[in-house]
Formats: structure tokens, C-alpha cells, sequence
């Protein structure tokens, strides 16, 4: 009985390893990119995507405005309540319109991130930090159409971005202290004199400790006490004395006048809070099928003991993780459902198509289940398998048939007469004189693209596809082939 | 014998069952794809084509509820609205006011003039009007009051309530088909943690798109998603217990939307039995009534109509409105009884929420409360429920509602549907008892 948590023999690292790292721990990548991951050998490779030695992305978001939902100045204010009085009609239709414009200009800044993130993810050379900032999106859920303001949605991202990879205690207690959070769970209104229980709830069971492990609904109350005040003013965390709680407080068996970041170090303190972390980081990471198996409870276990013994910082589990048998064990081959933004972006980076029009990816995006900065709810996206039922299986091939050959369903996109060369795919299999052997190529692209070897049954059936055509292999025939190999139910999976 | 709870029970278990049996029974995925379930001898089981549908209308935007049911018997309702009134049923049309379609002359009460689509089902006695229709603490922004809607929910939080519903019938399994949207985008209100969606904006999207880059792709695509080969479903076929792995479960979603697929654009194919006028909520309901007439499984579709945002100049466009909505309904209620299933479908119309009492600076009005909630077919009792809301009693000059539209929804799902609403609801909502008893 071998320890699944130790490290994977540096001999066994070999390409379809390399490229399920790159998969797993980022969007995918070539097949030169992935033999030069391949080339760095197991520990550097890992390094390489856990310390973000790539090159940083050049678009930061620094284009967005941060005051068009700007509070109200006192003059206006004051012109609004003359109105009023006067019963000038106008006037607060004037103000009324003004309002409705911010609020117009502010959903198309959104709208913007929305294209931005995903570009983003498409071009960064630092893959593991946008795919961890996506997991923490989804982990502290937080949507758009409740708070209506992109630039708090914008912070967020940034917060959980800067501090994906370092210590889980910042990011929990950056939470507790980020404009969004506290107005999507209504801790704006969490005041000495009428404690609001949401922020507090949801962080022991959905942030921190998970649902039913170890906590009482008094210590929820006792939390949301320890979390009153916190609030904001404009675009900055505001903590108003006069509305907190200070007296004492009972929490998970710990006395005292507790505050937010009290709260947060006595829920660290609790061993379910690491196990919860790790089995959230391992069904993004590792898999999500529907039972875990053995070896894939232990190392659950071995990476929450991992968060524990680096007091919750994230890095040290994360290589471990990334090192492990049991990360690169054929059980976790083709083991994760591809959520939506993974199958946009992996199928860009992986096969190298052009990304034609992310306006048009995000709204596939969508369509298939995942509006960014939009999740369905606190919760997250549940992920596995609700991402796919029978209309978002066609959104995710046509989506892949669109960004191979640029034809699209719903209409001309900008971008969609991009050329596509397909034939990268499979350069590096060049005999000495030049020549492809179209076998090799279509056994060698359904593997890359599968992040597997296909079976007979499907090489077979590519294999005939291309005999009716002539036999020959040119960039023409290979996104043909892309298109029956993106539209194979497993290519669904990573 | 109550033989309605019976089938749908069997209809429910077989509708959990349509998923799960693909994947242990291989020969079942022959039989679908030839299009079994539209076979006539299938379809006169008890269980399928009986089976109670509803379709759900919704206005985007805020339709002027006023406008629409109008109050012709108030005087604050004139005063309110020198220019934009609709004038008493009778009176000559005077500045693009026209004169109401009488409903209840006792109340009051009149259609919009272009509403005579409506006025016709009415007078067949297939039209019920609740009135005043809302909710309390009344949010006036479009997304939150939408989704307030649509989550049955005033926290506007977590998935639909139509979701809720399939989620509450079927412990676990999805049934594929179970609820249809016509749009770019499957709306909230049938999004569950299990059940999901199929949307499309026309049956032509909903289906792969790769064969157009060339007619030698169709052969083997079909081979790849109708497989039940390659260690699929016939390797584990006599092994039902063993869990399904990400794969197996890929290539029988897969197989589904063919099926789907197929079953749909075949429906839609055909000629529909009347003319449906060339408004874009016709086209919507041409295909709803393409699709029950042909037998599908689906239990809930979902159809939508933008522009009610009517802030300014709205006499003109809110008519337009009124008349493509009038005579989109009516065509459809046509076709169902053309086709012999109207018995079987109930429609509801709602918007986010109505618009102020008061017509504003520019000839327009802008976000209200209260508004009247739509059911058309047989099965409803026809006629106006609820009173008006007071023209008087106002809160901040809005109308204050009288009907929770939970409690619609109660009705909805008890007597339409026959699931308990409270469940669905996350409460105990009064049921006001909107169909006739024999429903």
C-alpha cells in the first residue's frame, strides 16, 4: 500500500503528464509548450506553474472606472430633497434619469470585465493564478446583479487574485473586509441592535468549515455579533464602531469580545476547516467525479494535514499536490468535467485556435452555465457533471466548431475569417524528408486533444473519415478532424 | 377513478426514468432514437400525451398593467393620466386615446383597444384576469424584480421555482425535455439544482453546426454521439449497480441531445394548423404548439416578449405591444384547439412588475408595483379575479397589491400541476384557487 501522496517518480513525468499538469493547473498549452514543460522535469515543472514564473499578463484592468456609481454629493442630495418637497416633477425625473445612465454605464463596465478576465485567462503566461482566482470566485461566491457595482466586483478580483496562492487566512479575512461580499450577504445591515446572520452563516458553512461540520446555529449568532460594524463607505471597507457588537461573545467553544478577524482565526484554528479547503482544492483540482476513491480520500487528508503544517498557506499544498502519485494516476485521467471557461480557454491555448471574438466566448460562456462575476448563487458553481446536459453539449461543441473553422450558429462574429493553422498540431512529427504520416497525425492529435489515448473504436472512426477524403493530411482535413474530435463526448473532460 | 394522479405519477417515473434507462438498457437507445416515445401506440399509454403543459409568458420590462386592464369606471385613473388614458368603452377616439374593449362594465373594467385577441378568449370564457398582482416591499429595478419572479423568491436568491418544482418530483435524475425555453438564454425560473433547461432561440440552433463546414462530417459525428460503443454503455450494461464514470455519463448526455434534437426539429418541421401572425412572440408559441402537438415529454415552456419599458411617448408603442401580445395569445389558443390538446395546456402571463399610476413628464410612466397576472385555457376559471387595486390608497404613487404572486403560483402548482407548492414556494402561500374545480 503505497503512500498516494508521495511524490511521482521524476521517470514517470512523461508528455500526456506534463500536459495533464499544464491542463489541471492552468488552461493547457501546445504541443511545443507542453514538451517544454515536459523538459523541466517534475519539480521545476511544478515551480514553474505554482511560483507564476511566467510572463505576467499585459492587461491589468486599470481602464475601469472606479466612480461610476458614486454616492451622491451633498449638493445633490440636497437638490433632490428641495424637489421633493416642491413636488417638482422634473426635477426627480431629471435625477431619476441621471441614476438609470450610471446604473447603464456601470452593466457595461461589467460587461467589459467579463471580456477582460476571460482574455485574460486566454493570454496570461502565469495560468495557475487566473485558474485559482477563478476556484476563490467560485468558493467565496459573490454575484454582480445583486450588488450592481462592477468596480466592488473589480476589487474582489483583484483581492482574490493577489492572494490566490498565499495564505488562506488573507483571503478569509480579505473577505470579511471586501465591499462585495458584505453587500451580497447584507452584512451592511449586520448592526449591533438587529445582527444580520447571513455573512456569518455562510462563512462557517459554505467559506470555511462546510455544511454541518462542527458548528451550532449559536455559534452562527454569536459570529454574526462578532461581524457587526462591518460595512463600507464608497469603494472602502468601513468598520463603524458605533454599530458593532462589542461585548462578549461565545464561538465554537472559545470566550471573549470578539471581533470580525477574531472570528476568523477561531474557525482557522478547527481541523474541519483545512479538510473542507482541501476537498473543495480537490475537486477543482484533482477530480470531481461523484464518489471519491480511497486513495482519494487519503490524500484529501495528506493535503489538508499539508495546509495545516504550512499554517494555511496555499503554495507548499498546492506542489505537493501537483507532485503526487495520486494527482497523475490514470483513475484521475479524464476525471473533471471541463467547466465552461475551462473548455473555451483550454480548447484556445491547447489547440492554438485564434480566440476570434471573446464577445462571443462569453456569452458561450454563459449559455453553457458560467457567467462570470455572475454565479448562480453563494454556493458557487456546483460544477461535475450539472455542467452538462443536452443543450449545453451542443453549445460546447459549437463552440469548439467555432473556434476551429470560425462558423457560428448565431450569425458572423468579428474574428471568424482568422486563419487557423491547424497543422502546429502536428509539426514536430515531420519525418526526415518532410513527410506526415497521416496515421501518426490523427492517432497523435486525438491523444493530444484528448488529453489521452483515444480508443480503437475512435481512432478507426477518424481513420475512415480521412480515407473518404483522400487519405492526405493538410490544414483543411486537420480542423475537420478537430471538429469530430472536439465534438467526442470525452473531449468534455481534462 | 382519479386516474390524473395516477398517470402522472407513471409519467413522472417514467420521466426519471427516461435518463437513467438509457444508460443500463441498451436497447432502449435504439428504440428512442427511431423516435419510440412519438410512436401513436406509445403515446395512447397513460402517462405522456395527457399530461398536463404549461406555458409561461413573460413581458420583459414592466408592462403598464393600467393600460393594459384598464380602469375606466375611476376617475383618478383620468386624472392620472390626461394623455395616455385609455378612454371608457364606447367613447370616439380622441388624441390616439382610443376607447377600451369592455370586460366588466359592473367594475369598471376594460381591455386594452388592441387587445382584442384577449377580448375574444374572454368572451369564450378562456381568459382569467388577476388583479393587482405583486409582492411586498416592491423592488422597482428590472433584474432584481425579474428574478424575484422568477426565483419565487424576495430575496431574489437560488434557482427558479419551476426548477424547484422538477427538482421536488424527481429525486435526483433530470428529465431531459422537462422544461423548454424559446431564447437565447434558459430564464432563471427553470433553472433547478438538478433539472436544467434546454434553450434555444430556433430549432435549427439546437443541434451541431459542424456538418455545414462539410456534408462528409454528419456520418461520423452521428457514429461518435449515438455510440453505445467504444466500453460505453454496452460494457456495463449488465452491471447497472456499478457507478457511472464521468465517461459513460458524457456519452449518454450526448445520445439525449440527439434525441432531443431530432425530436424537436422534427416537431417544429411541420406545418402548423393555423396562421400564426408575424410577431415574435407568435413565432415563439408557433414552435411551443409545434412541440405539444407533436407529443414531446416536456411539462413546462417558457416564451418571452421585450420592450414594456415604456418611460416615454408609450401610447403608440405600448399599443403595437398590446396588439402583437392579443393576437400572439389568441393564434396560439387556436392551434392547441386545432390540434385537440388544448385541454391539457395552461398559459400564464406576467411581467416584472407594472408601471406608476401617474404618466410622467414625457408621456410615459415609469416603474410601479401591482399588475395584472394572465391564465388562458379551459381549465381556468374564466373571468376577473381580485379587486383593483385602490387608485387612492397608494403607497408612494404606486398601487399596493392585493394577490402575493406566490399565491398564483400556489394555484399553479397545486391544481394545475398537482405537486405541493410548499416546498417549491419555501412557504405556505394561500391558494386563491384560479381553475375550476375540475381541472
Amino acid at each position: 500500500m503505497g503512500n498516494p501522496f508521495q511524490p511521482l517518480p521524476d521517470k514517470e513525468f512523461d508528455y500526456l503528464a506534463a500536459q495533464h499538469l499544464l491542463n489541471r493547473a492552468g488552461f493547457g498549452g501546445t504541443p511545443s509548450q507542453v514538451r517544454a514543460l515536459q523538459a523541466l522535469g517534475l519539480d521545476d515543472a511544478v515551480d514553474y506553474l505554482v511560483d507564476f514564473k511566467g510572463e505576467r499578463v499585459a492587461n491589468d484592468g486599470f481602464e475601469f472606472k472606479s466612480d461610476i456609481l458614486r454616492e451622491q454629493t451633498p449638493e445633490e442630495r440636497e437638490t433632490l430633497r428641495r424637489a421633493r418637497a416642491t413636488g417638482d416633477a422634473e426635477t426627480i425625473a431629471r435625477i431619476e434619469r441621471e441614476r438609470q445612465m450610471r446604473q447603464n454605464a456601470d452593466r457595461a463596465q461589467i460587461a467589459e470585465m467579463k471580456r477582460w478576465w476571460l482574455a485574460r485567462m486566454i493570454e496570461t503566461g502565469r495560468p495557475l493564478q487566473e485558474k485559482l482566482t477563478l476556484f476563490w470566485h467560485g468558493h467565496f461566491a459573490t454575484g454582480y446583479r445583486t450588488i450592481e457595482n462592477s468596480w466592488h466586483m473589480l476589487m474582489q478580483n483583484g483581492m482574490l487574485r493577489s492572494n490566490c496562492a498565499g495564505g488562506f487566512a488573507t483571503l478569509a479575512r480579505g473577505i470579511i473586509s471586501d465591499p462585495a461580499m458584505l453587500k451580497y450577504l447584507d452584512n451592511d445591515e449586520n448592526r449591533k441592535a438587529s445582527p444580520n446572520e447571513n455573512l456569518a452563516r455562510e462563512l462557517l458553512e459554505l467559506f470555511t468549515l462546510g455544511e454541518g461540520n462542527g458548528y451550532s446555529e449559536r455559534d452562527i449568532k454569536e459570529g454574526a455579533r462578532a461581524l457587526t460594524g462591518r460595512t463600507f463607505r464608497g469603494n472602502e471597507f468601513f468598520f463603524d464602531r458605533s454599530q458593532h457588537d462589542g461585548g462578549g461573545k461565545q464561538i465554537l467553544r472559545r470566550s471573549g469580545n470578539f471581533g470580525g478577524d477574531d472570528f476568523v482565526s477561531i474557525i482557522l484554528e478547527q481541523p474541519a476547516c483545512s479538510r473542507f479547503i482541501a476537498w473543495k482544492l480537490y475537486r477543482f483540482f484533482v477530480s470531481d467525479a461523484p464518489t471519491v476513491t480511497r486513495d482519494g480520500a487519503e490524500t484529501i487528508e495528506r493535503l489538508a494535514k499539508a495546509l495545516r503544517e504550512a499554517r494555511s498557506e496555499l503554495r507548499p499544498a498546492l506542489r505537493a499536490l501537483f507532485r503526487s502519485q495520486h494527482f497523475y494516476a490514470l483513475e484521475n485521467r479524464q476525471a473533471i468535467v471541463k467547466s465552461p471557461t475551462q473548455l473555451i480557454v483550454q480548447t484556445v491555448r491547447g489547440l492554438g485556435t485564434p480566440a476570434r471574438s471573446v464577445d462571443r466566448l462569453v456569452e458561450a460562456g454563459d449559455l453553457m452555465g458560467q457567467e462570470l462575476f455572475q454565479p448562480p448563487s453563494v454556493k458557487g458553481w456546483p460544477g461535475g457533471r450539472s455542467w452538462i446536459n443536452t443543450a449545453t453539449m451542443f453549445t460546447r461543441q459549437n463552440t469548439a466548431v467555432f473556434l476551429i473553422t470560425g462558423r457560428s450558429t448565431r450569425g458572423p462574429a468579428s474574428g471568424a475569417d482568422e486563419p487557423y493553422d491547424a497543422m502546429q498540431l502536428v509539426e514536430h512529427l515531420r519525418g526526415a524528408g518532410g513527410a506526415l504520416d497521416p496515421r501518426e497525425c490523427i492517432r497523435s492529435v486525438a491523444a493530444f486533444a484528448l488529453g489521452a489515448e483515444p480508443g480503437p473504436a475512435r481512432v478507426a472512426e477518424l481513420e475512415d473519415y480521412l480515407d473518404g477524403l483522400g487519405g492526405r493530411i493538410d490544414n483543411d482535413r486537420m480542423k475537420a478532424l478537430l471538429c469530430l474530435i472536439t465534438a467526442m463526448p470525452e473531449y468534455q473532460l481534462c | 377513478m382519479n386516474d390524473s394522479a395516477f398517470t402522472r405519477r407513471l409519467f413522472l417515473e417514467r420521466g426519471c426514468m427516461l435518463a437513467s434507462l438509457a444508460a443500463t438498457v441498451p436497447g432502449f437507445i435504439e428504440r428512442s432514437a427511431l423516435g419510440v416515445l412519438g410512436d401513436p401506440a406509445l403515446a395512447s399509454q397513460p402517462g405522456i400525451p395527457e399530461e398536463r403543459v404549461l406555458v409561461i409568458v413573460q413581458l420583459g420590462g414592466g408592462n403598464d398593467g393600467l393600460n393594459t386592464v384598464v380602469p375606466f369606471g375611476a376617475d383618478e385613473y383620468y386624472r392620472a393620466r390626461p394623455q395616455i388614458g385609455i378612454r371608457a368603452p364606447g367613447a370616439t377616439a380622441q388624441n390616439g386615446q382610443a376607447a377600451a374593449l369592455l370586460l366588466d362594465q359592473a367594475r369598471g373594467l376594460g381591455l386594452h383597444p388592441n387587445l382584442t385577441g384577449l377580448k375574444e378568449l374572454y368572451d369564450e370564457g378562456l381568459l382569467q384576469v388577476v388583479q393587482g398582482v405583486g409582492y411586498p416591499n416592491p423592488n422597482r429595478s428590472h433584474f432584481t424584480s425579474m428574478d424575484i419572479w422568477q426565483t419565487g423568491r424576495l430575496d431574489a436568491k437560488g434557482n427558479g421555482w419551476i426548477g424547484r418544482y422538477f427538482d421536488n418530483q424527481c429525486n435526483g435524475t433530470p428529465m431531459p425535455e422537462a422544461a423548454v425555453a424559446i431564447g437565447r438564454n434558459a430564464p432563471i425560473a427553470l433553472e433547478g439544482d438538478v433539472q436544467k433547461p434546454v434553450a434555444f432561440e430556433s430549432a435549427s440552433l439546437f443541434r451541431w453546426n459542424g456538418q455545414d463546414l462539410h456534408p462528409s462530417l454528419q456520418a461520423p459525428y452521428d457514429r461518435i454521439n449515438r455510440a453505445a460503443g467504444d466500453g460505453g454503455f454496452a460494457g456495463r450494461a449488465g452491471d447497472p449497480a456499478k457507478a457511472e464514470t464521468q465517461k459513460e455519463f458524457l456519452m449518454r448526455t450526448a445520445l439525449d441531445a440527439q434525441v432531443s434534437s431530432d425530436r424537436i426539429r422534427a416537431a417544429v418541421a411541420k406545418k402548423p394548423l393555423v396562421e400564426y401572425p408575424n410577431h415574435a412572440l407568435a413565432q415563439q408559441l408557433r414552435l411551443v404548439g409545434a412541440m405539444i402537438r407533436d407529443g414531446m415529454p416536456t411539462r413546462v415552456y417558457y416564451a418571452s416578449m421585450g420592450g414594456f419599458d415604456t418611460h416615454g411617448g408609450q401610447l403608440g408603442p405600448h399599443g403595437n405591444l398590446m396588439r402583437a401580445f392579443g393576437d400572439s395569445i389568441r393564434a396560439f389558443q387556436r392551434d392547441l384547439k386545432e390540434s385537440g390538446h388544448d385541454a391539457r395546456v395552461t398559459t400564464m402571463v406576467f411581467s416584472e412588475f407594472g408601471r406608476r399610476v401617474k404618466q410622467n413628464a414625457s408621456g410615459g410612466t415609469d416603474h410601479g408595483t401591482a399588475a395584472p397576472v394572465f391564465l388562458v385555457g379551459p381549465s381556468v376559471r374564466p373571468g376577473v379575479f381580485g379587486h383593483h387595486p385602490s387608485l387612492t390608497d397608494l403607497d408612494q404613487g404606486d398601487l399596493k397589491h392585493g394577490v402575493d404572486f406566490r399565491s398564483v403560483y400556489a394555484s399553479v402548482l397545486e391544481d394545475w400541476l398537482k405537486a405541493p407548492s410548499e416546498k417549491v414556494l419555501r412557504g405556505s402561500f394561500q391558494n386563491p384557487r384560479l381553475f375550476k374545480p375540475t381541472a
